[in-house]
């Protein structure tokens, strides 16, 4: 009992380490992946932490414009992100918030930091950050859905709302063959995964003309310790959403262990690379175009929904 | 083998035209092939053609269709050598790829009518849509590659329809139990009593449907207007004349499995469904109408309404369908063959320009006359015959409604097609206009098809006869 | 095994549902290319479990798919894209998010009505009905709702694609023969349409089918 509660207390402990020391590695993984097809040498790996520490120690300015919710939204926005990083199994045994449910509660919390965020750009009284946050409106409308029927696809043939569950009914035999609508969701969470974090072909986050901003437009005004909680924050969403992606691909149990912690961050570099590749070799989408390419996931993701019925039917 | 060859001489014909550049050299292979093939398809009737396989044999309703293809097909040869000689002084005609063409054509139409295996049958359908298209913009105007487009589009997404029908029909037969599997026609009619009905059901619906297009039935017709009346007068002769009905061969052959599996009564709903719509729609557009090549184009539509109505009726009526398509055809022919006469003297396509054609071009006003009066239904004349025989079944089998609304439509036809034909027989021609030679060839073929015509509304050859009956009994006639 | 035919059929519906939202007409050729590709699969893990002749059968129809629809086909489409020069199909009938969503009633009527039909005898893999269905359909859909000449042969080619999935569920009764005569009249449709296209591009100005509705009562 003691032996048990213990490795549960570690897993814990391994957990909230890997949430939040790992997140910018990703985003210093894709920048060196397109300045490789790039042909340049890039950033270095560690840039994204080094940037966030600079970016701590530095003062912010607020304008006199703004109110409290432009002061706390950072703050509540990252940690609305560790509360969803705290609901999803990293690997290390069961997730320390996990139960019945927290698949919704996940989608929901993330809500919770794009309102904030949101709100903070709309207080700003700034018509351009205005302008970024009905796109963001307007997108995460579309990308919800299809998040939630791939997730959906993953959680009916398990008969479980909650991550853990979902995940341990994957059928790791006969991967490819036994359930191809899993390829389905996987397609599609890579999709919301782009979209969620203003990737290529939905945003360009290297972008300086703010008409074609949708998520950097939002923190035009945000400085110093703001800019660092939303630069970490933006890394941790990431490193969500590569999550599931990588534990729908390879078989990483919840029973826990050191091995599929390792697996896990794997998988999420993995991911990285795997959108540094996308962005370097797509142009960004226009903009009219994005509510169908996230329509169209959501009908893909559908799609996949109701063969999984007809299948399970016949 | 005979069967083979009965398909493979004019596409290899056709083959052989294209090394020559001389359209005369054209012309005598295609004069050759056609009469090599009507001897055939006559000879078949005294001794009989060993089938190949399971793919080709011929059975009567083939044999009836492909004799009247060759006829068809050869008068359309001899109207064709002075057609294509005075089309080689135009600069925007195309004559080197016309007989190749029409060749594969009839070799197409071949593997139709003497098929016993769905898929083949099926091929040979989509091979007469492929091999007809380049026909149709054999002058190259704007508007003669509309047609052809229309043509391609529409006719292919309804063979394909078809395609998934004959699928569906592979489906019900495989239903029936472990190696049953065969879309031979033979293996088909024997296994229908045990397919599976739903879908043999939709297999019917969607051949139909997709055969139905090629044969022209509302409201899938579309196509036929434009294609009838842009393509050369020898091609729309075939296309009306021969296609449609190989069409219906192919609609035909689903409904004798329906038929033997015993659902015969959704089928003949669902022909007179069409039926009535084709009949009714073309006649609507006949009223009014301004171009004397669409004119005769709706009356196809009308006539193939007729051709589905008196399948669905059943009995007596299927008798009157049977004698229907071979008075169609040979009338039909016969009409484009003279509007293809009208169009040369004249120039031009729209009824209200064209005055006086029994002045200017007397033989071919008289024939003209003759073949309006025999498809629109006239006594003496062969296809009122027929659908004097679909009508009288009609109210026999107390179906009163029907019978009147056939009436009445036709009528409306006739009517239409009168208020067309006739300003533009009689009158004077106008005064400008140069005399005008008829060539001999030019009027021999629609001269024999109008006598044959006359002869069939007034007396029916006992062999001829026979041949209906039995043909109509394989499709639901009964008592003949 | 069943299974993996379940997977090419999924990401056939993908490829149809991205062939009828994307406007790039080059895009769509080359999508029609993977069809022809997956279409080759079929018939190989269809047969899977079955026996050598079987194999050396849907071995043969998976060949000659490949050579055609993955290959040749996609190729005479190139050339005649090239040769109009036409890339981009201009705002089509019906806007590209009504497109889509009538993809995705399609694909659900598809799966409806596979579901009130009677079970195809065999062993066939339970999405392949409904995969073809909704196959023929969107292939109609994209007939109907697009002006580029082009794009309605691609439509027409999503078309046969379906059907040709439906008949795989009879590829061991049908004679070799037979499906490669099927392909084939399919491959001189293609080759028939381009020469078309091709005439048509000569004599008009440009190459919506909505400028040929000239003729009309």
């Amino acid at each position: 009992m003691a032996a048990t509660r213990r490795r549960t207390v570690i897993g814990h402990f391994v957990h909230v380490l890997v949430l939040v020391l790992f997140p910018p590695l990703l985003l210093g993984v894709i920048g060196k992946t397109k300045a490789w097809f790039a042909g340049r040498k890039g950033p270095p790996l560690l840039q994204p932490y080094l940037d966030v520490w600079k970016l701590l120690h530095k003062g912010a300015v607020y304008s006199r414009t703004t109110t409290w919710v432009f002061r706390v939204a950072p703050a509540i926005s990252l940690g609305a992100l560790w509360t969803a990083g705290l609901l999803l199994p990293l690997g290390a045994g069961p997730a320390p918030l996990a139960f019945n449910g927290d698949v919704i509660a996940f989608a929901y919390v993330l809500a919770l930091s794009r309102f904030f965020t949101m709100a903070a750009a709309l207080d700003t009284g700034s018509s351009f950050e205005g302008m970024g946050a009905s796109r963001e409106a307007a997108f995460a409308a579309l990308a919800e859905p299809a998040l939630f029927i791939a997730l959906a696809i993953i959680c009916i043939p398990a008969a479980s709302v909650s991550f853990g569950g979902a995940f341990a009914a994957l059928p790791w035999t006969d991967w490819g063959a036994a359930h191809p609508d899993i390829l389905v969701a996987v397609l599609v969470i890579f999709l919301v995964l782009l979209a969620e974090n203003s990737r290529i072909p939905v945003d360009d986050p290297t972008t300086h003309l703010e008409l074609t901003m949708i998520h950097e437009v939002m923190v035009l005004d945000d400085g110093g310790p703001d800019l660092a909680f939303i630069l970490y924050g933006s890394s941790v969403k990431m490193f969500l959403f590569a999550a599931i992606v990588t534990e729908l691909v390879l078989p990483i149990s919840s029973g826990g262990s050191w091995l599929g912690v390792l697996a896990l961050c794997g998988g999420t570099l993995a991911v990285a690379v795997l959108v540094g590749m996308v962005e370097s070799s797509m142009a960004r989408l226009r903009l009219v175009r994005v509510p169908q390419l996230l329509v169209g996931a959501a009908v893909v993701a559908a799609v996949g929904l109701v063969a999984l019925f007809f299948r399970g039917q016949s | 083998m005979t069967l083979l060859l009965l398909t493979l001489a004019p596409a290899l014909g056709g083959l052989l035209a294209l090394a020559f550049k001389d359209v005369r050299a054209h012309l005598g292979i295609l004069l050759a092939v056609s009469s090599l093939h009507l001897a055939t398809a006559w000879a078949l009737w005294f001794v009989a053609a060993p089938p190949l396989g399971d793919l080709l044999a011929l059975d009567l309703p083939g044999h009836l269709f492909l004799t009247i293809t060759s006829v068809l097909f050869f008068g359309v040869a001899l109207y064709a050598i002075p057609y294509v000689l005075h089309a080689t002084h135009d600069p925007k005609a195309a004559p080197r790829i016309f007989v190749p063409c029409l060749l594969w054509f009839l070799a197409a139409m071949t593997l139709v009518t003497t098929s016993q295996h769905l898929a083949v049958m099926w091929a040979g359908v989509e091979a007469t849509t492929l091999a007809s298209a380049p026909l149709i913009y054999f002058y190259r105007r704007k508007a003669a590659l509309e047609a052809t487009w229309k043509y391609l589009v529409i006719c292919s997404v309804g063979i394909a329809l078809a395609l998934l029908g004959t699928f569906f029909l592979g489906n019900a037969v495989a239903g029936v139990g472990e190696g049953a599997a065969s879309l031979n026609l033979v293996d088909l009619l024997r296994l229908a009593p045990h397919m599976t009905r739903a879908w043999l059901k939709l297999a019917f619906i969607m051949a139909l449907i997709g055969y139905g297009t090629k044969m022209g039935l509302a409201p899938m017709h579309t196509w036929l207007p434009d294609t009838h009346s842009q393509a050369p007068s020898p091609v729309s002769a075939l296309l009306s004349g021969a296609l449609l009905n190989c069409a219906f061969l192919g609609v035909l052959r689903f409904y004798q499995v329906v038929l033997a599996a015993g659902d015969a009564e959704f089928a003949k709903t669902l022909f007179l469904v069409f039926g009535f719509a084709s009949i009714g729609i073309a006649a609507a557009f006949m009223v009014g109408q301004r171009d004397y090549k669409r004119l005769f184009a709706y009356s196809s539509v009308e006539n193939m309404g007729v051709l589905a109505v008196g399948v669905g009726l059943g009995g007596a009526a299927t008798f009157g369908a049977m004698l229907h398509a071979v008075n169609h055809s040979l009338c039909k022919g016969a009409l484009f063959l003279l509007a293809g006469n009208v169009l040369r003297a004249y120039g031009t396509t729209t009824a209200a320009d064209v005055r006086g054609v029994l002045r200017r071009l007397p033989f071919t006003g008289v024939l003209l006359t003759a073949g309006f009066l025999a498809i629109g239904g006239a006594p003496p004349f062969g296809p009122f015959m027929s659908e004097f025989v679909i009508f009288q079944s009609a109210t026999q089998g107390s179906q009163l409604v029907l019978a009147v609304l056939f009436i009445v439509l036709l009528a409306i036809a006739f009517l239409g097609m009168a208020n067309v034909l006739l300003p533009m027989l009689q009158g004077e021609a106008p005064a400008d206009s140069p005399p005008s030679h008829e060539p001999i060839l030019s009027l021999v073929t629609p001269l024999v098809l109008c006598i044959a015509v006359l002869i069939l509304g007034v007396y029916i050859p006992q062999p001829l006869s026979d041949v209906l009956h039995q043909t109509a009994e394989l499709f639901g006639g009964a008592h003949g | 095994m069943a299974n993996q035919a379940d997977l090419i059929l999924l990401l056939l519906i993908m490829v149809d549902l991205f062939m009828l939202a994307t406007t790039r007409i080059a895009a769509a050729v080359r999508a029609s290319a993977v069809q022809g590709l997956l279409l080759a699969l079929l018939p190989l893990a269809l047969s899977a479990h079955g026996s050598t002749s079987h194999l050396a059968h849907a071995g043969l129809i998976s060949g000659g798919t490949l050579a055609l629809k993955a290959i040749l086909i996609p190729w005479l489409l190139m050339r005649a894209l090239h040769k109009v020069a036409i890339y981009r199909e201009v705002e089509p009938f019906v806007s590209q998010h009504i497109s889509l969503l009538l993809g995705a009633v399609v694909v659900g009527v598809a799966f409806w009505s596979s579901a009130h039909l009677p079970a195809l005898p065999g062993n066939a893999p339970a999405l392949l009905v409904p995969v073809s269905l909704a196959t023929v359909l969107i292939g109609f859909l994209i007939i109907v709702t697009r002006k580029k000449m082009i794009t309605q042969v691609v439509g027409y080619l999503v078309m046969e694609n379906g059907i040709f999935v439906f008949g795989m569920s009879l590829a061991r009764e049908m004679p070799v023969v037979v499906e490669f005569g099927i392909l084939l009249d399919v491959l001189v449709g293609v080759f028939v349409f381009g020469i078309v296209i091709y005439q048509i591009s000569a004599a008009f100005d440009h190459m919506d089918a909505d400028v040929l509705s000239e003729l009309k009562d």
